[in-house]
């Protein structure tokens, strides 16, 4: 049962259950047990029921939500103990971190104080002790100048020290076991692995046993010993995580570790998994994967499977046709999109400089001047976006990557306006600069540019209907109306939807189809040029892989160029032909999505490339990392040499002498080994003669 | 944050200049003292009218602009001019202020507090007796204009008086003549004081409340579910301790916006309040100088309730600036 | 999501509101017909008599039958009300999504002229108005209208102006869609609930502001009648001769109580999430992003955000 030997089963779950009001059923019988130092990592997508597990073993579902079952903290029962036995516990001897660091501290109060709070209610330590404390616990969560932040209020810390305090708070008692609710969700890639070292670390120290719960695959591989799959409110596989990784026998399983887009190229071509989860409070008879899964037998759709043991010890999976799941790759056949004619294959035989541009950005800057203010500095110029040049010729995808806050939103933006840039720099879009746009013209334009945004929750209208939403730009731009319910069926057919889907209003689809239906609409007027801002962000990782599939094919067959702004590296790697990675507001690298990937040159790219996850344990756990420092907001902002020393490894690593360059000479953006195509502006670029 | 609230004051300032100008203005054009004093008996000449309103810079004859200057730079000298009886309008104001703050202070901390308490509660024990309770009785009371409010009051504190045999209501004034003259004098004299201000109190105490009731109730239940509760709770706070130490504490910035208007509707009702309980205080006197056409006094009060609309506001941005954290370190 | 598998717990008051106010509406058209005094008739036989088979709300000093007179009163004060409400919302949102959406200039001009407006002592510069523009209630209508919208305004323009930012409206922007095409399309339907309550509470809110200025003799004035100065007349008197005071007030507090109970209703039953708002939503906005997220969060059982933004 476990590897490490250590420790008896800390926290035990036995069948449990949650009821919300009036019927949705978000956990119908979970049972899994976590040991001392152990860490159980729960992975499932929205709608699974992973988050109200957490919440119940807490005790902090809201009120009148039915749960039933046992939840043993140490062989004590926690579930029917009242609000005040259960706060005895909660804090002590169970601790939790929450999901959004920013909404989950309080704001009024100074995080020294919150820290404090939580020694000072089960310890009763005077108040000078406990800020003592407080302080210590920041210090070894790893909050530089620990002291003088604990004074501090959250919205004057980084979402990652911001995380870091809600850590310090939940090892304050020294818990006998954590809940984690995806701790790192909210956080750039760079800092994720830091955070989870952080709350590793403070685990270890306790002694604690980690409950970790995400939906993400990737980050669990390197952290959890084990882990317990969920689908619609069951436990559908659990073992070793070398097990659920390597040998993966749920037929879920196998297609949400499918449809993972990767950096490293094991396991090929993301596959999406068709459909969408079932709603909860009216499930039908049978296994709720049923309608989804490749090798459905009759029987799947008479009982839902029991967990039963299969493969090595430990290992259990709810499938009924586990025979056929022993070769996973035969379960998830390839789709026929790989069988498309290879993109744009007339434009990519002939050199890149001899198609045209569709867009041209030269030197962008925009400014903001600073709202807030931390510590109560004078106010300052943020510059958003410094001096970015790039261009996209037909036919092509440019990946635009940074960590949130770089300024790539920015750059969107501008480029949408469709005006002169305010602060400085040209956007040439189809050959017609942006500045010299009258009304009419910027009209005219924006037939042949579109926009798909990250969040199709609130990019579709919400009280209109898709037939509606699709034909906005129809009309607007003059389409014959008698033709307009045609080409709607037939942008609805374009991207895989049904016709009748037309009559639906957005909350009436899933979170696939309104990315599909927010896609149509961009393509509706057969534009040149796609801004795509994430738009698989905010998609569960087995309906990205469909969107992305999607995506690859419209531009096959339409001829489109994209500008696809995201901040996952995996997913870029999949669609770009070439990528700019950017830091605060300036592209440090660009080039061949290739080349980057494979010989990353600015110090910077080679942090990211590091930090994103691999899902697979053993390869996950043999991966040495460069681990980005995160600058804190109240740093003094460096104004001139080199913006990104303060965080560069190779900045570090360099002699006294050599770092005179950078303290002195903002780097130049240079091509590489002559190639016009490969930039980079670092004065120490690996690969570079200097 | 000083130099956010001097940006702010200064704004406020100009707000005020117009404001009070404009008030000028207006009554100076749609009033008539003219008419009111030719009625006067015996019909005064029309030499002696022409000369009193001159004096008073209140004569329709001389042009709007010159009567606006006449007024404006006394004001800056800080004299407000003289009443329609000839009187100093600086010295009754300050008197009125001080009956006024005496009416209104009690009854607009008591009704607060009371709502504050009451909204957080309500929304607490949300769908519940006691929130049913508090939001129909809020209704019911917001329903309720001052006028007919304090009418009730004064209706059942007559019944009370009657039943008991004794006066332990008093509604006409602000004290009984010769109510210190009793065994024990001072006591005396402040229990009757007390006894007045009993009934003007709950009418506004009872309005107040149901505002400030309503709003927190509302603002309550937007961080019932908020993240920071629940981080709250899972620290070890029992479910009231969190939601008195973080909820309360974050729901109570968002009110500080209220305030403002709320103060606006206590120096409405605080008109209604005076009439009715014959106090003599700046409401009154606003109702009564319209009624006699005098624009001097109409003025005055209009700067006033301009500077105490704006002094209010300052000090909701104070307030804001002390609960709200995240507002010191802002600078806009 | 879940406000709806609640069954809208606003419903059953919205609809006592529109039931009694119904009512009292039928009450104040209707009455008249069957009353055998006319609102300006005297019965010289009887002054000040109580409530009678003959006089059934009782009579007046002067003799009018108090019945009539009060019907009379709710007519004006249910019209006054209802036309204010329709004036100063539509004012409100004219000025609030232009000063939302458009921004800069225009923004800070209007936004000026409501706090300007919201300095003036309101209540002074009716009473000093109103009998000067000929003391008739549509004048009144019109003051009362100008003074009532700068509050829903700001609302609105603070609304508008995250609506702005909202990607549907971004979307239709970049699509080439004019400005006011995207106001009227992608704007105002958001604002459709918020405007409707406030309507309704401007009801409520001009009724008040109504009968306080007929109180005072600035509003209605004699001979015609609203319950103003149907209050009014029973002054000092209304301990003693209760008739002539309770029905104008027990009549006045329920069409504001029912538009009261109306406006709160719709307003959980429109918007769930706007359930709590009152007059500043600027302030609102940042608090329930929070309650509305641990709503929807419940219903599904998974938290609505997941992947992080860029």
């Amino acid at each position: 049962m476990n590897p490490r030997g250590i420790g008896t089963n800390v926290l035990e779950v036995q069948d449990l259950a949650v009821t919300y009001r009036p019927d949705v059923r978000a956990v119908r019988g979970v049972s899994f047990s976590v040991g001392r130092g152990q860490v159980l990592g729960v992975v499932g997508e929205s709608g699974s029921g992973k988050t109200a597990v957490a919440l119940a073993v807490l005790g902090l579902l809201p009120d009148r939500t039915e749960v039933t079952g046992s939840v043993r903290l140490r062989g004590r029962e926690l579930l029917g103990l009242s609000d005040g036995e259960m706060s005895r516990i909660r804090g002590k001897d169970l601790a939790m971190v929450f999901q959004d660091p920013l909404s989950s501290l309080t704001p009024v109060h100074a995080v020294g104080d919150q820290i404090a709070e939580a020694i000072r209610i089960h310890s009763g330590a005077t108040r000078g002790a406990a800020r003592a404390r407080a302080v210590e616990l920041l210090d070894l969560v790893g909050i530089p100048d620990a002291a003088r932040r604990a004074r501090a209020h959250p919205h004057e810390f980084s979402g990652g020290m911001r995380q870091r305090v809600m850590i310090a708070m939940a090892v304050a008692n020294d818990p006998l076991a954590i809940v984690a609710d995806e701790p790192t969700t909210a956080l750039d890639v760079t800092l994720q692995a830091q955070v989870l070292d952080v709350l590793r670390t403070a685990g270890e120290a306790a002694g604690a046993a980690i409950l970790m719960i995400t939906h993400d695959l990737g980050m669990v591989a390197g952290f959890a010993d084990r882990v317990l799959v969920m689908y619609a409110g069951r436990a559908v596989e659990s073992g070793q995580v070398e097990d659920i990784y390597r040998r993966p026998r749920m037929p879920y399983t196998i297609g949400l570790l499918r449809s993972l887009p990767r950096l490293d190229d094991a396991g090929g071509r993301p596959v999406p998994i068709d459909g969408a989860p079932p709603q909860l409070n009216a499930l039908p008879p049978g296994c709720p994967f049923a309608p989804r899964c490749p090798i459905a037998v009759g029987a799947c759709w008479d009982d839902e499977p029991e967990m039963l043991p299969v493969g090595r010890p430990g290992h259990a999976a709810a499938c009924l046709n586990t025979p056929a799941t022993r070769d996973p790759d035969a379960v998830f056949p390839l789709t026929p999109t790989e069988l498309l004619p290879p993109i744009g294959e007339d434009d990519a035989a002939r050199a890149r400089t001899s198609r045209e541009a569709v867009l041209d950005v030269k030197d962008l800057h925009r400014f903001h001047v600073e709202q807030r203010n931390s510590f109560g500095r004078g106010k300052g110029l943020l510059r958003a976006v410094d001096g970015v040049s790039f261009d996209i010729r037909a036919g092509e995808t440019l990946g635009l990557v940074g960590e949130s806050g770089c300024g790539k939103t920015t750059v969107l933006m501008e480029i949408l306006a469709m005006a002169r840039p305010r602060n400085g720099g040209r956007i040439e879009i189809l050959g017609e600069d942006s500045a010299g746009l009258d009304g009419a013209g910027r009209k005219a334009l924006r037939r042949n540019v579109q926009v798909v945004f990250q969040d199709p929750f609130s990019s579709l209208d919400p009280r209109m209907r898709v037939a509606a939403i699709l034909a906005e730009p129809l009309r607007t731009h003059a389409f014959p109306s008698e033709h307009i319910p045609d080409r709607v069926q037939e942008l609805l057919k374009l991207v895989g939807l049904e016709p009748s889907h037309a009559n639906r209003h957005p909350y009436g689809l899933s979170g696939g189809q309104r990315q599909r239906v927010a896609i149509a609409r961009a393509l509706a007027l057969e534009p040149s040029l796609v801004l795509l801002d994430e738009p698989v962000a905010a998609l569960d990782v087995s309906v990205q892989a469909g969107v992305i599939d999607l995506l690859e094919e419209l531009r096959a067959r339409l001829g489109l160029a994209y500008l696809f702004v995201a901040h996952d590296l995996a997913v870029v790697r999949r669609v770009a032909d070439r990528i700019a990675v950017m830091h605060r507001g300036r592209i440090v690298e660009i080039g061949d999505v290739e080349h980057v990937y494979e010989d990353p040159a600015h110090p910077y790219t080679c942090a990211l490339l590091d930090a994103v996850p691999i899902p697979d344990p053993v390869l996950e756990r043999k991966r040495g990392r460069v681990r980005l420092p995160d600058v804190p907001p109240d740093a003094p902002r460096l104004e001139t040499g080199c913006l990104f020393r303060q965080r560069c490894p190779r900045y570090l690593a360099l002699s006294e002498a050599s770092r005179a360059l950078c303290d002195r000479e903002d780097p130049v953006s240079r091509s590489i080994d002559g190639e016009p195509d490969r930039m980079v502006a670092c004065h120490y670029a690996l690969g570079v003669s200097t | 944050m000083a130099g956010f609230l001097l940006r702010r004051l200064a704004n406020y300032a100009v707000l005020v200049v117009l404001a009070a100008s404009l008030a000028y203005v207006l009554a100076a054009c749609a009033l008539n003292p003219r008419a009111n004093l030719m009625d006067r008996s015996p019909r005064p000449s029309a030499a002696v009218v022409d000369a009193e309103l001159t004096r008073l810079n209140l004569n329709d004859r001389t042009p709007l602009p010159r009567r606006y200057l006449t007024w404006a730079d006394g004001v800056l000298h800080g004299d407000f001019g003289h009443t329609w009886e000839g009187e100093s309008v600086n010295g009754e104001m300050w008197r009125r202020a001080w009956v006024s703050l005496r009416l209104l202070l009690g009854g607009a901390v008591l009704g607060g507090v009371f709502g504050v308490l009451l909204g957080a509660y309500a929304a607490v024990r949300r769908d519940r007796f006691p929130d049913r309770a508090a939001t129909y009785g809020a209704y019911l009371l917001l329903s309720v204009p001052v006028f007919v409010l304090a009418v009730l009051l004064q209706y059942a504190a007559e019944r009370v008086n009657a039943m008991t045999g004794t006066q332990l209501f008093a509604w006409v004034g602000e004290s009984t003549p010769g109510a210190g003259d009793g065994t024990f004098g001072g006591l005396d004299a402040l229990a009757d004081r007390a006894r007045h201000l009993l009934l003007p109190t709950l009418t506004i105490a009872f309005g107040q409340a149901a505002l400030y009731a309503r709003y927190q109730r509302g603002l309550m239940l937007d961080v019932l579910g908020a993240d920071f509760v629940r981080t709250a709770r899972a620290k070890g706070l029992t479910r009231r301790a969190a939601l008195l130490k973080h909820g309360l504490r974050t729901a109570l910035i968002p009110m500080t916006t209220y305030f403002s208007y709320t103060f606006g509707m206590l120096l409405l009702g605080s008109m209604f309040t005076e009439k009715i309980f014959g106090w003599h205080g700046m409401g009154e006197w606003l109702v009564d100088s319209i009624s006699r056409g005098d624009v001097n006094v109409v003025a005055a009060t209009a700067c006033f309730a301009a500077v105490t609309v704006l002094l209010a506001g300052v000090f909701s941005d104070v307030l804001y600036g002390i609960l709200d954290p995240r507002v010191r370190t802002r600078t806009r | 999501m879940t406000g709806a598998m609640r069954g809208r717990p606003g419903r059953g008051r919205a609809i006592a509101g529109a039931f009694l106010l119904v009512l009292l509406f039928l009450l104040a058209f209707a009455g008249p017909l069957v009353s055998p005094w006319g609102w300006d008739d005297i019965d010289f036989t009887a002054f000040l008599s109580p409530p009678s088979a003959r006089h059934w709300f009782g009579t007046t000093q002067s003799g009018r039958d108090v019945f009539a007179l009060t019907l009379r009163g709710m007519q004006k004060s249910l019209i006054i009300g209802l036309s204010v409400a329709v004036l100063s919302t539509g004012l409100a949102a004219v000025v609030g999504t232009v000063a939302g959406y458009f921004g800069g200039w225009a923004d800070r001009a209007l936004m000026w002229g409501v706090d300007l407006l919201l300095v003036l002592p309101s209540f002074l510069v009716m009473a000093v108005l109103s009998p000067a523009l000929g003391g008739g209630w549509q004048a009144l209508v019109a003051l009362l209208a100008a003074f009532l919208w700068m509050v829903t305004a700001r609302m609105v323009r603070g609304m508008t102006v995250s609506l702005r930012e909202r990607e549907w409206v971004l979307a239709a922007r970049f699509l080439g869609v004019g400005a006011t095409r995207t106001i009227v399309r992608h704007v105002l339907p958001h604002l459709a609930s918020l405007l409707l309550v406030d309507a309704a509470v401007n009801v409520s809110v001009a009724i008040l502001a109504e009968s306080g200025l007929s109180y005072f003799g600035f509003g209605v004035r004699p001979p015609d009648t609203s319950l103003g100065t149907v209050i009014a007349e029973s002054r000092g008197a209304a301990t003693v001769f209760p008739w002539l005071f309770g029905f104008a007030a027990g009549l006045l507090v329920l069409i504001v109580l029912a538009v009261n109970l109306l406006a709160d209703g719709l307003r959980d039953v429109l918007d769930p999430q706007l359930a709590a708002s009152g007059p500043s939503a600027e302030a609102e906005a940042e608090v329930t992003a929070d309650g509305a997220r641990a709503g929807s969060g419940a219903g599904s059982g998974e938290p609505a955000v997941e992947g992080s933004a860029g």
